[in-house]
């Protein structure tokens, strides 16, 4: 008995120890959605543990699928990770509800990196109320890819940077040829590589700055959404929007049916790695309508408000947004690094693409339009504008419907 | 009842006083024994009742009260009476949904399970290779529905579709069919038949197995041809079977989800003239993430299923023979 006695003791003097070494130990969390990342992020959590003793991220990969119902769930049960990824679409309910915790203090202090680092259109999207909530991760643009077969076939110039709107229509008629069913363009409803654009090309926006009111049914934000509509229905140089439900755009484009497409550069892979396209397209920056504009968007890394270790997380989102970070990110290849000085080395990953054409629209790039409810009004503003996109109702009509739609959600936001 | 009349004496106090005395020293020992007994069943049932009322039950009740709720992001939620049931009289969608789902049920459970009678009863004869075809028929129960979707889907394309090329062949342009207003309703009943006759098969086979072979040998001796046994013995002695089918496809066919989801899509031009009920659900829970309105929907849901189901229990006694 007093064997035991004396083993209990040890035990219990054991598992003490062994908790305080625990103790002194750190455990972040760090959950994000892409598995093809994972060795990248993999690498940034080592490098981050060599030069931080006593700190231990621990990596999650939940998949897209449901990344979203889980990081809800968690948060609902006030037990998110303390470091996960966020997009623009979804970064305001978050920040909007009190999820994350600010770092404008310690950015200030940071001399390991500044806001000044990434794009400055890309750090405002996780900029909420003024304070700033996530480091950018990554980026993408929207550009116009064109058949290069197609226009030699045609004989016209291929796209650059002097395009106008009208160079568009213009060589989307010509690019035409009904009978083989092959269209100029496709003029895809879509928010961030369609019209979202356009609609501040022509001088609009789609939410303002104080999430109080859409352009969506001004005059500016009209043109840009008619600009696409006038391609199907007045100049009749895309498919309809039935044939591009049955068939993705982005098929019809990779068939040689469609010559020119909006889309972001996250295809660059796509196009590259396809038969057909890797070497019968290329892409220019998108043309000038009143204005220049394009919108871009990227993932941020965020820190959840009630995480117990608040300095520890912030030294590692600061090391995920610092150069050495960022260069490990980039040799993967598999997306576009937010840290400006490193972009060029994605420039040229893919040669026989003009891939500049993304990064020399920074100056004049937009933020992805978001709100708290952001999810809700765009699919919101999609439906008002199927009809339209359909020829059933007028461009002006459906932007009315969208506009009293979007208001309404708008103003719930405020309660 | 041991009522045994008892010749020489009244036999009816004699008998309660003994059933009454027998009781008494019956019910406590009975008690204790059954006791046990329930204890031990309850415990054996209490894994399958726990998850029933953990998974079912409990969130049932919670949708209910969350339904007369005004929901924000990350429950956060506050009462709201009935404003849901309010807003929804106003919610032409909403009704063009349940619309669209009636259209649904009525296009596809009728046509599926006739279907199903008919594959089944041609099944349940001895062919050559009959068990070769029974698989065949049962195929899309096993197939994942999202593949069986995307199938369809290619098969439907308007442009590049096996059934507008065949359709071209001879010379008729074929619609569009996912995606003109007219005819996607009907490429969904088309498809939801195809799916549901395998799992109806496989029940009306069973019910068909059911059937006393006297009655077909009797009625070939008076003469009976195949058509009038079909109608006169088989279809009605099928009944309890068919109800049951109409039963579970109803509640399914009111329930139609994936098919929308995967088949025509959220932003698909036709998604007005096709959204069921369940889909509106999902777009209001999940998309708009108000989920008081959504549970709200789930509830009058539940009332219609709950409704159509007691209807057709009453109205069995009409058509149902058991045997």
């Amino acid at each position: 008995m007093k064997r035991f006695r004396v083993v209990l003791l040890l035990a219990l003097v054991a598992a003490l120890g062994l908790s305080a070494l625990a103790q002194a130990q750190v455990t972040l969390s760090y959950r994000f959605w892409d598995i093809n990342q994972a060795p990248a992020m993999e690498a940034i959590a080592r490098a981050f543990e060599e030069k931080n003793p006593g700190v231990k991220v621990e990596i999650e990969v939940i998949p897209w699928g449901q990344y979203w119902t889980n990081l809800e769930t968690a948060a609902t049960g006030r037990n998110l990770p303390d470091i996960f990824w966020l997009n623009a679409p979804n970064f305001e309910l978050y920040a909007g509800n009190g999820m994350l915790l600010p770092i404008d203090d310690r950015l200030a202090k940071s001399d390991l990196i500044s806001i000044d680092d990434y794009p400055a259109a890309l750090a405002a999207i996780y900029n909420h109320r003024g304070k700033q909530y996530g480091i950018p991760k990554d980026m993408d643009t929207i550009g116009l890819w064109y058949n290069t077969e197609l226009f030699d076939a045609a004989g016209i110039a291929y796209p650059d940077e002097n395009w106008t709107w009208d160079d568009l229509v213009a060589a989307a008629k010509a690019l035409t040829d009904e009978a083989n069913q092959v269209w100029g363009i496709a003029a895809e409803l879509n928010l961030q590589s369609g019209f979202g654009n356009t609609v501040h090309q022509a001088g609009g926006y789609i939410i303002n700055e104080d999430r109080t009111k859409t352009g969506i049914a001004e005059p500016e934000g009209i043109a840009g959404l008619k600009f696409w509509t006038d391609l199907i229905h007045v100049h009749k140089v895309s498919p309809s929007m039935a044939q591009m439900t049955d068939t993705e755009p982005v098929s019809l484009f990779e068939s040689g049916r469609v010559a020119m497409y909006f889309t972001g550069s996250w295809n660059a892979i796509r196009f590259a790695n396809n038969e057909y396209t890797k070497d019968r397209v290329d892409v220019a920056v998108l043309p000038k309508g009143k204005e220049r504009a394009v919108i871009i968007h990227g993932l941020s890394n965020v820190i959840a408000a009630n995480t117990k270790h608040p300095e520890e997380a912030w030294k590692f989102v600061e090391f995920l947004g610092s150069r050495e970070a960022m260069e490990i990110q980039a040799k993967t290849g598999t997306v576009i690094p937010a840290y400006m000085a490193l972009q060029d080395s994605w420039v040229t990953s893919i040669p026989q693409f003009n891939l500049k054409a993304f990064m020399d629209q920074l100056d004049y790039a937009v933020p992805y339009p978001a709100s708290v409810r952001a999810g809700h009004w765009q699919q919101l503003l999609v439906d008002c504008l199927i009809p339209a996109w359909s020829g059933e109702i007028s461009i002006e009509d459906a932007a009315r419907d969208a506009e009293a739609q979007i208001q309404e959600v708008l103003a719930s936001e405020k309660r | 009842m041991s009522g045994l009349p008892m010749r020489g004496g009244p036999p009816k106090p004699f008998v309660d006083q003994e059933v009454r005395g027998k009781g008494v020293d019956d019910v406590s020992g009975i008690n204790k024994k059954k006791l046990q007994d329930w204890f031990w069943a309850y415990l054996m049932i209490f894994p399958t009742l726990a998850g029933t009322i953990i998974f079912s039950i409990w969130p049932l009740l919670q949708s209910f009260y969350l339904s007369f709720t005004e929901w924000g992001a990350f429950g956060f939620y506050e009462w709201g009476g009935t404003v849901n049931f309010e807003r929804m009289l106003g919610d032409s969608v909403l009704w063009q949904s349940l619309r669209n789902t009636l259209v649904f049920t009525v296009g596809s459970v009728p046509f599926g399970i006739a279907l199903s009678i008919i594959v089944a009863v041609l099944l349940n004869t001895k062919i050559r290779g009959m068990s070769t075809y029974r698989t065949l028929y049962f195929l899309p129960v096993v197939t994942m529905p999202v593949a069986v979707a995307m199938v369809w889907r290619w098969l439907y394309n308007a442009d590049f579709g096996l059934i507008n090329h065949i359709l071209r062949s001879v010379g008729i342009t074929g619609p569009r069919w996912l995606t003109d207003p007219k005819y996607a309703m009907l490429s969904l009943i088309v498809v939801s038949v195809w799916s549901s006759i395998g799992y109806n098969m496989v029940i009306f086979l069973s019910g068909l197995q059911g059937i006393s072979k006297q009655y077909y040998e009797s009625a070939d001796i008076d003469g009976a041809n195949a058509f009038v046994k079909f109608f006169r013995i088989t279809l009605p002695l099928l009944t309890p079977t068919i109800f049951f089918v109409t039963v579970t496809s109803l509640i399914s066919s009111f329930q139609v989800f994936e098919l929308i989801f995967t088949m025509i899509g959220i932003n698909s031009p036709v998604i007005r003239h096709t959204q069921s009920i369940v889909f509106y659900f999902y777009r209001q829970a999940f998309v708009n993430m108000d989920k008081g309105y959504a549970a709200a929907i789930s509830l009058v849901l539940f009332v219609v299923i709950l409704g159509v189901t007691i209807v057709q229990f009453r109205l069995q006694k009409r058509w149902v023979h058991y045997e």
